[in-house]
């Protein structure tokens, strides 16, 4: 094999897998059941050992009925534990593919004899032989088996996801209303786990029945976290897969390890990239929000702090020492200067006061706090109840919700404890 | 209570319909023959199995005995006369999707297996999000919307499937009260339209105001018919009052001797 298609074709082989799983396993994640693709990935092994026994061969087209048939029986055995006989969902899951994991285990070895089927290659996959395996047309010499074979079940869980696109959304998102309009949930459920053991036996001899899991469900998760469209999780999970696939090769030449092992590595890391990096659902993107936040609340604060000095003593300027919230030193300290840096807080003598804008700013922060104060009084809490509340939702009022408070207010000119409401 | 029904100008008549879960009954031997154009509330306690009979009539849950007819024919062949509302928690919020497509939804009954919304479609999905007043939030998530916007994203994937006959699942349920008011607005003028709404309703000071035929129901029908004969003290005790635990108490035997104990 020479040195460009032989690292050609195992990387292809490993993209297919990791977009076919990819695909499907978005799906999965959606569906809140990602539990079941790892369970279906295990529960197709005595369908293929008594494919394999039936038909003689490692021909793809028997292992692929029975794994589907298999899968589906898995399926139809976890629902029915689950919603007639009510066994718990995730105890019907554990003992349907333990069970059926164990009897294609015992089949193999009982069989050893007749069955080419070496448990190694079942539980670790061997992507490294892909591009010895070949495919015929008599003379011909095709290509590789694999990449024949997964080739195909992307293009089917393509064409699955294109063309029903919008029954496995209708279905996913709300099952009632999908079955009211004549699109059976229960349908869409069994062709895509059709669908997902099938996949997982064309991916099992190159990833092996523990990786195939991974590729079934990392990408998905991944996605997810990135977008709020589902067209846009579907590409991203399959395209994971592919580069997954791509980096976790090379990453095995560097580390001398097993090809498909550094895959799903890749595929882990991107999955911690996602969960750091994303946007919206990110850690630090959550974590940038809540320090904004914070900071937030505590120039409102010290804003609000300055503006009732100056209200209630006539004193127009308050010390550092005085002005820094103590319980929390550190951001209230960058709110300060924040604070100076736009403009709403000058800083004279070491001494703080408002800014002209700075006034605006504390006033109609004032404003919101008694009027809040106001409003939860006239609800029924008594007026030394009233100031906590007030305190956390000062912040979060615009002009709207300041204009709807005031409108439901009686015309008052005071809060309860009979401070001036100021305009603005 | 059996009348001479005229089928083919009844939206919904039900007979004798009996449904259980786990064999265990929660609605016995329903008759009821719902006029056209009224809206209809459904009013009855906790676990009266309202939510049961608006999906029993839609075959979402499977039926012990009895039948349903929807302008004469059984509902598989009238699908697309029927709109639905669910209950707004029968969902997941934070699926990725957005309110316009949600509306899309109601349109996928005519358009039928395999093929996509066409540009029709999506209008009539942004006519009925302008209805329910949500024009600006097409393109927002729906998890970024209120409780009460949401529940008008129902409303309006309902008024997209531009039915005969709307089952609506306690659409009034924790709504501010501009949605209420937008939403009733709705109702009535789809009344106006000759439409048929049965609405599964909890708060009985508004019944008078909203209903113009009503259902009681508690395990059965306690009552059904113009709200000005139906809606009163004696029937709201037959309904929600203790008499009717015989029924509860039938069900829970049942449901031991399911459990052989």
């Amino acid at each position: 094999m020479d040195e460009f298609w032989g690292p050609f074709w195992i990387v292809l082989t490993g993209a297919l897998a990791g977009a076919s799983c990819g695909l499907l396993g978005a799906y999965l994640v959606l569906r809140k059941m990602s539990l079941l693709g790892d369970a279906l990935s295990h529960a197709v092994l005595p369908g293929i050992v008594i494919a394999f026994l039936l038909s003689g061969s490692r021909d793809v087209i028997p292992m692929f009925i029975g794994a589907a048939i298999c899968g589906v029986i898995a399926t139809v055995l976890i629902e029915t534990f689950h919603r007639r006989w009510r066994v718990q969902e995730d105890s019907s899951i554990g003992i349907t593919f333990t069970a059926l994991f164990a009897l294609g285990v015992v089949l193999i070895t009982a069989f050893a004899g007749q069955v080419d089927l070496d448990q190694e290659c079942v539980l670790y996959g061997e992507i490294a032989y892909t591009p010895w395996d070949r495919l015929f047309w008599g003379e011909w010499d095709l290509g590789p088996r694999p990449v024949w074979i997964l080739g195909t079940v992307f293009a089917l869980n393509l064409a699955l996801v294109l063309v029903f696109y919008k029954e496995f959304l209708i279905a996913s998102f709300d099952a009632e209303m999908a079955l009211s309009v004549g699109v059976s949930a229960a349908l869409v459920h069994y062709v895509l786990m059709g669908a997902v053991s099938v996949t997982t036996v064309a991916a099992f001899e190159s990833v092996g029945a523990i990786l195939v899991v991974a590729m079934l469900i990392v990408p998905g998760a991944s996605a997810y976290l990135w977008s709020d469209r589902l067209k846009v999780i579907l590409t991203l999970s399959a395209l994971m897969g592919v580069v997954s696939a791509i980096a976790g090769y090379f990453l095995a030449g560097v580390w001398n390890s097993s090809i498909a092992g550094a895959m799903v590595v890749v595929m882990g890391a991107l999955f911690a990239l996602s969960l750091i990096f994303a946007p919206h659902y990110g850690l630090l993107g959550r974590f940038v929000r809540q320090i904004r936040l914070s900071l937030r609340v505590a120039r409102d604060h010290v804003l609000l702090k300055l503006l009732r000095e100056r209200e209630s003593q006539r004193v127009s300027a308050l010390s550092w020492g005085d002005l820094v919230d103590t319980a929390a030193r550190w951001v209230s300290g960058i709110a300060i200067r924040l604070l100076i840096w736009q403009g709403l807080i000058t800083r004279k003598n070491g001494h703080f006061s408002l800014g002209e804008q700075g006034v605006i700013h504390a006033t109609r922060l004032l404003r919101n706090h008694r009027l809040w104060e106001s409003y939860l009084n006239q609800l029924g809490l008594p007026p030394d109840h009233v100031h906590d509340p007030a305190d956390a939702l000062e912040h979060f009022t615009d002009d709207h919700l300041r204009e709807e408070i005031r409108a439901a207010l009686p015309n008052i000119a005071t809060d309860p404890q009979g401070k001036r409401i100021p305009d603005g | 209570m059996l009348h001479a029904v005229d089928e083919s100008v009844t939206p919904i008549h039900i007979h004798d319909m009996t449904v259980a879960y786990h064999k265990k009954p929660v609605l016995w031997d329903v008759d009821l023959a719902v006029p056209e154009g009224k809206l209809v509330g459904v009013v009855g306690p906790n676990g009266a199995g309202k939510s049961t009979m608006i999906k029993a009539i839609m075959d979402l849950v499977p039926k012990a005995s009895g039948w349903v007819h929807i302008y004469g024919k059984p509902y598989s062949r009238m699908r697309q006369v029927i709109g639905y509302v669910p209950q707004r928690e029968s969902v997941d919020w934070d699926f990725p999707i957005n309110a316009l497509d949600v509306v899309l939804m109601g349109r996928y009954g005519h358009i039928g297996w395999v093929r996509r919304p066409d540009k029709i479609d999506r209008e009539l999905a942004e006519e009925a999000l302008e209805k329910v007043g949500m024009t600006d939030f097409g393109h927002r998530q729906i998890n970024q919307l209120s409780g009460g916007q949401q529940q008008r994203v129902f409303l309006a994937r309902a008024l997209a499937q531009d039915a005969q006959i709307y089952l609506m699942d306690e659409p009034f349920a924790g709504v501010d009260a501009a949605t209420e008011r937008a939403i009733i607005d709705i109702l009535m003028d789809l009344r106006a339209r000759k439409k048929t709404m049965l609405v599964v309703h909890h708060d009985l000071h508004t019944v008078n105001q909203y209903f113009d035929w009503l259902v009681l129901i508690n395990m059965r029908i306690v009552a059904a018919g113009e709200t000005k004969d139906v809606f009163t003290d004696d029937n709201l005790n037959k309904t929600y009052g203790g008499r009717l635990t015989v029924l509860s108490e039938a069900a829970q035997a049942v449901a031991h001797h399911q459990r052989g104990l």
